[in-house]
């Protein structure tokens, strides 16, 4: 026969439990807002935090190329084609033997392969150029509003060379070039996805909400686009694009036309959402409260979008690099003077490069690499964190 | 990674069972559970000890939170990542050297062969845990490959020999059919073959029948402790309803809050409660067993009616041929009549699939009505619902509110308290501003929440809770009638009481009717003083209360009443109920 027994005690009135870290109440919890939540949730993914510190450092170095970039990016010196790397140092020795602090970089001694008369540089450690944080250089535009000519890096000198990353094949410092070439290739990432954004989340959030017919156009109007082979449609509408048009003004077309293909996706993830929050309870009760149907998709169902849609967006970002990358590598995209990293690409497009000048390909190629990255694992990590409220 | 106290003693022989205890399987002693949380560790199960004998029911009851599934789980040492048990011991023993399952290792054959071997588990939702793309032969033959040492062939014809002993019709022929063509109980009946398939000395069963109608409920039940007498398992029932306790338990455990507050047997737990929990838990259980409403006096005047409906009929799935020939698929409400009367709470109670929530729906014009009329008797002429334009129906709904089932859902995550409750009065055009706020400070006082609560969110509140943040919603334009669609079937027993008492004081001071929609008989009766009750779409019997509850007319209702479980030991109802064929 089983004993009965029982705890001589009052109920408790909640579950038992120990915080981890004394101290953060968890009170505050109730008055969190959805952003605070998403932010508690992603924040716990170390992986795509870097990923959104690393894009945040592309969005600045873009942002302030012409202060960052120790050289104007057309600017080319003849006698210094193809030039390596130099290496940056901190301390020079003085005749006496003793250290001394000084930024500054190696100089170059030049040597003539006497077969082929070909000129090479090799780095020179007796040569020191002095270089110095925040020097006057060539003068500059800043956004192309007023006259500068501060660099964040120089030589001190005019006229010294200093070229971190090396030259192209016209003595222009890549470094500069990569600098300038982050402004374009990020900023047509996120002009097209703006275009691809707004597109995208009116036909799908139309599409979404009313249903019928007009779901059914629009989903076979995306179909069509998407299963258009994107490549050589590229190809024909930037090869339609007019020789005599100005370099920003093929910009701008570039963008154009890469987002009108990259929208669908996005169109077709908002009117998921869309259906599946239109059968949710609470739009069912914000109707019977007699909101308008304007009422119910902008104060009920589009707040509860706007993270997913972030998250789309973030994810949709890298395809517009890489398709402007494609672009201009094909040679069909941007063109000089505009240098973006597919600009830079295509100018390594060649073995003689690969063979003699590998940092011409290493450099623009593996700041693609890194920004699609990051934003992929910025994206997923947003994604994740995107609905706290599912348990 | 589990830490073990070291005082916890080496995996010994258990202390020399004394005569009484031959009967023990499973022996669980001092078991905690810990989960560790983004700010806090829960202590889900704490100190836990009980014993499951061979050939008895141990009944682990608890409302949610109180730590009874992770425990049960805990004994197939099946726990989420974030999880670890922190001390105890679960001993396994019966055939053989007694098994230690805390210790075995995740993955191990050890605990491969204890899990579904010698422990077999029935899990709450039958429609998600049966394989889709499988048929149901499938699952079972190789539930029984993987512990038992059988050909194919003999597999299969064990899996029927099974599917015959849970009663499935025409075994050889289901035993090849898909999970999509089993309904709910037949598939509860499959699983409870699948777990029965390796003859295990011990059947844990997490609510395994919470999902299901009442009269499925009681076959499903009654099936199981059949079964468990002619093999003589010992079985684990994880419950939160005293009814089919009391159906089916020889000891009960009650669990709060992952302490176990109380333990004894089933006569014991029911008849002699010593904890105040229990006694609380008891008591909002007996007391939707009676009506709170009182009878009308004899000479009361005739009563108004504020609502009528005639002739309701929705039809899904008509398709029409290409010769014009119209074939209906499903009646979902099949030409249902009924007034309500002001002042009136009327229960539509019905199973599952019987049409009550369409009905519920087709008032508001959510769901459209294929045919029929609704009419409303409001302060001015008689409206006829079914005609009204689209701004007109906005002020029907004004006076016609609906309170939801899942107070989860309903609420919008995204927007405080105040936004949520003051919306329709903002979208009516009624208040504004400062005036709003003092509206809604007074809709949460009068559901008996704080009204300094308004900035949060829905996530700061408990299930109860956000009932009552709803409620709040549906009051905040003084309807006439609410139309409550299973108001409280996502809510613990003692919750659900306070949620019926909080609307019954509501309604005694402000002029309300009410439409009760559930499949919980006990509720309706505690709430309403008219019940129609709903089968396969059409409206069987219409009456008082008190009259369905105690003296059905039709078969239909009195096999529905009773399956209902009787939360009393001493007088089980489900054993002897009546049962309807149609």
């Amino acid at each position: 026969m089983t004993v009965h027994t029982f705890i001589d005690e009052a109920p408790e009135t909640g579950p038992a439990t120990t915080p981890l870290k004394a101290g953060r109440a968890t009170s505050d919890i109730g008055e969190a807002n959805q952003w605070t939540l998403v932010w508690y949730k992603f924040s716990r993914n170390k992986l795509a935090l870097v990923s959104g510190v690393a894009i945040l450092f592309f969005c600045l170095v873009g942002l302030f190329a012409e202060f960052l970039a120790p050289a104007i990016p057309d600017a080319s010196r003849p006698q210094f084609t193809n030039a390596p790397p130099q290496q940056l140092g901190f301390f020079v020795t003085e005749p006496d033997g003793s250290q001394r602090f000084q930024l500054h970089v190696t100089g170059y001694a030049m040597e003539v392969d006497p077969a082929s008369l070909r000129r090479t540089y090799v780095p020179d450690p007796e040569q020191v150029v002095p270089v110095g944080l925040f020097v006057t250089g060539a003068p500059y535009k800043m956004w192309g509003l007023f006259n500068a000519d501060l660099h964040l890096l120089g030589p001190t000198e005019a006229g010294d060379t200093m070229y971190l990353l090396g030259t192209d094949r016209l003595g222009r410092d890549l470094m500069s070039r990569l600098i300038y070439g982050t402004r374009i290739s990020m900023s047509i990432g996120i002009v097209g996805v703006c275009i691809s954004l707004v597109l995208g989340v009116v036909l799908g959030a139309v599409s979404g909400f009313y249903g019928g017919v007009i779901d059914t156009l629009t989903q076979r109007v995306i179909e069509v686009i998407s299963s258009m082979p994107t490549i050589p449609l590229w190809l024909g509408l930037a090869a339609a694009i007019p020789l005599t048009w100005s370099p920003l003004m093929v910009y701008f077309i570039i963008t154009l036309i890469v987002s009108l293909f990259g929208w669908t996706g996005l169109a077709r993830e908002v009117r998921g959402r869309f259906f599946a929050l239109r059968g949710e309870d609470f739009v069912t009760a914000a109707t019977l409260d007699g909101s308008s149907e304007r009422r119910v998709i902008f104060r009920h169902i589009l707040p509860s979008l706007t993270s997913h849609i972030l998250a789309v967006v973030t994810l949709a970002l890298p395809t517009m690099i890489v398709a402007e990358t494609a672009l201009s590598f094909l040679g069909i995209g941007l063109k000089a003077p505009i240098v973006s990293w597919g600009v830079l690409l295509q100018e390594a497009q060649n073995v003689r490069t690969i063979a003699n000048a590998p940092w011409q390909l290493v450099w623009p190629a593996g700041a693609v690499v890194v920004t699609v990255l990051a934003y992929n694992f910025l994206g997923d990590g947003l994604r994740d964190a995107a609905d706290p409220y599912e348990s | 990674m589990p830490t073990r106290p070291a005082s916890a003693p080496d995996l010994a022989p258990p202390p020399a069972p004394a005569a009484a205890d031959d009967d023990v399987v499973l022996s669980v002693e001092h078991l905690s559970l810990d989960f560790r949380l983004r700010t806090e560790v829960l202590h889900a199960a704490r100190d836990v000890s009980f014993k499951l004998r061979r050939g008895k029911t141990l009944c682990l009851v608890g409302e949610s939170g109180s730590g009874k599934s992770v425990t049960a789980r805990a004994l197939m040492h099946i726990i989420d990542r974030n999880g670890s048990i922190t001390n105890g011991r679960i001993l396994l023993t019966g055939e053989g050297e007694p098994i230690d399952i805390a210790r075995l290792r995740e993955r191990g054959r050890e605990l491969l062969a204890v899990r579904g071997g010698r422990i077999g588990l029935i899990f709450q939702e039958p429609m998600s845990s049966l394989s889709p793309v499988h048929t149901i032969g499938s699952q079972i033959i190789e539930a029984l490959q993987l512990h038992r040492d059988l050909n194919k062939k003999a597999a299969r014809e064990r899996a029927i020999e099974l599917l015959g002993q849970v009663e499935i019709p025409n075994p050889e022929q289901m035993v090849d059919r898909y999970t999509y063509e089993f309904s709910g109980g037949m598939r509860q009946r499959a699983m409870i073959a699948m777990a029965l398939a390796a003859d295990p000395e011990i059947l844990i069963a997490d609510e395994p029948t919470t999902a299901l109608d009442v009269t499925t409920q009681a076959e499903i039940l009654d099936l199981i402790k059949r079964l468990q007498a002619s093999r003589g398992m010992a079985m684990l029932l994880i419950t939160h309803d005293m009814g089919v306790v009391a159906e089916v338990a020889d000891e009960v455990v009650v669990m709060h809050f992952g302490r176990i507050v109380e333990h004894g047997s089933v006569d014991d737990i029911f008849y002699a409660p010593r904890h105040a929990y229990t006694r609380r838990l008891l008591d909002s259980t007996v007391k939707l067993e009676q009506s709170r409403r009182a009878a009308p006096p004899a000479d009361a005047p005739a009563p108004r009616v504020i609502l009528a409906a005639r002739h309701l009929t929705k039809v899904y799935g008509t398709t029409r041929s290409w010769f014009g020939r119209e074939t209906a698929a499903i009646k979902a409400v099949d030409d249902v009549s009924f007034d309500l009367h002001a002042g009136e709470n009327l229960g539509i109670v019905g199973e599952s699939g019987s049409g009550k929530t369409t009905l519920g729906r087709m008032l508001l014009r959510t769901v459209e009505p294929t045919s029929g009329s609704v009419t409303f008797f409001g302060d001015g002429e008689p409206v006829d619902v079914l005609g009204l334009s689209r701004r007109k129906m906005r002020d029907f709904h004004r006076q016609v509110r609906l309170i939801f089932q899942d107070p989860f859902a309903s609420l919008n995550p995204r927007m405080t308290v105040r936004d949520i409750v003051g919306d329709p009065l903002i979208v009516a055009g009624k208040a504004s501003g400062r005036e709003l706020d003092r509206r809604v400070a007074e809709l949460l006082e009068l559901v008996g929440l704080d009204p300094a609560m308004r900035e949060r969110y829905p996530h700061a509140f408990s299930g109860g809770q956000r009932q009552r943040i709803g409620i709040a919603r549906a009051l905040a334009l003084d309807p006439k009638i609410i139309i409550a669609d299973e108001a409280t079937a996502a809510l613990d027993v003692s919750i659900r009481a306070q949620i019926l008492d909080l609307l019954l004081d509501i309604q005694k001071r402000l002029d309300l009717s009410f439409i009760f929609i559930s499949h919980d008989i006990s509720v309706v009766r505690y709430f309403c003083d008219r019940v129609a009750v709903m089968h396969r779409g059409r409206l069987v019997e219409l009456g008082p209360a008190e009259q369905i509850c105690t003296a059905p007319r039709e078969p239909y209702t009195r096999s529905l009443i009773s399956a209902v479980p009787n939360p009393d030991p001493r007088n089980k109802r489900m054993l002897h109920r009546t049962r309807f064929t149609a």
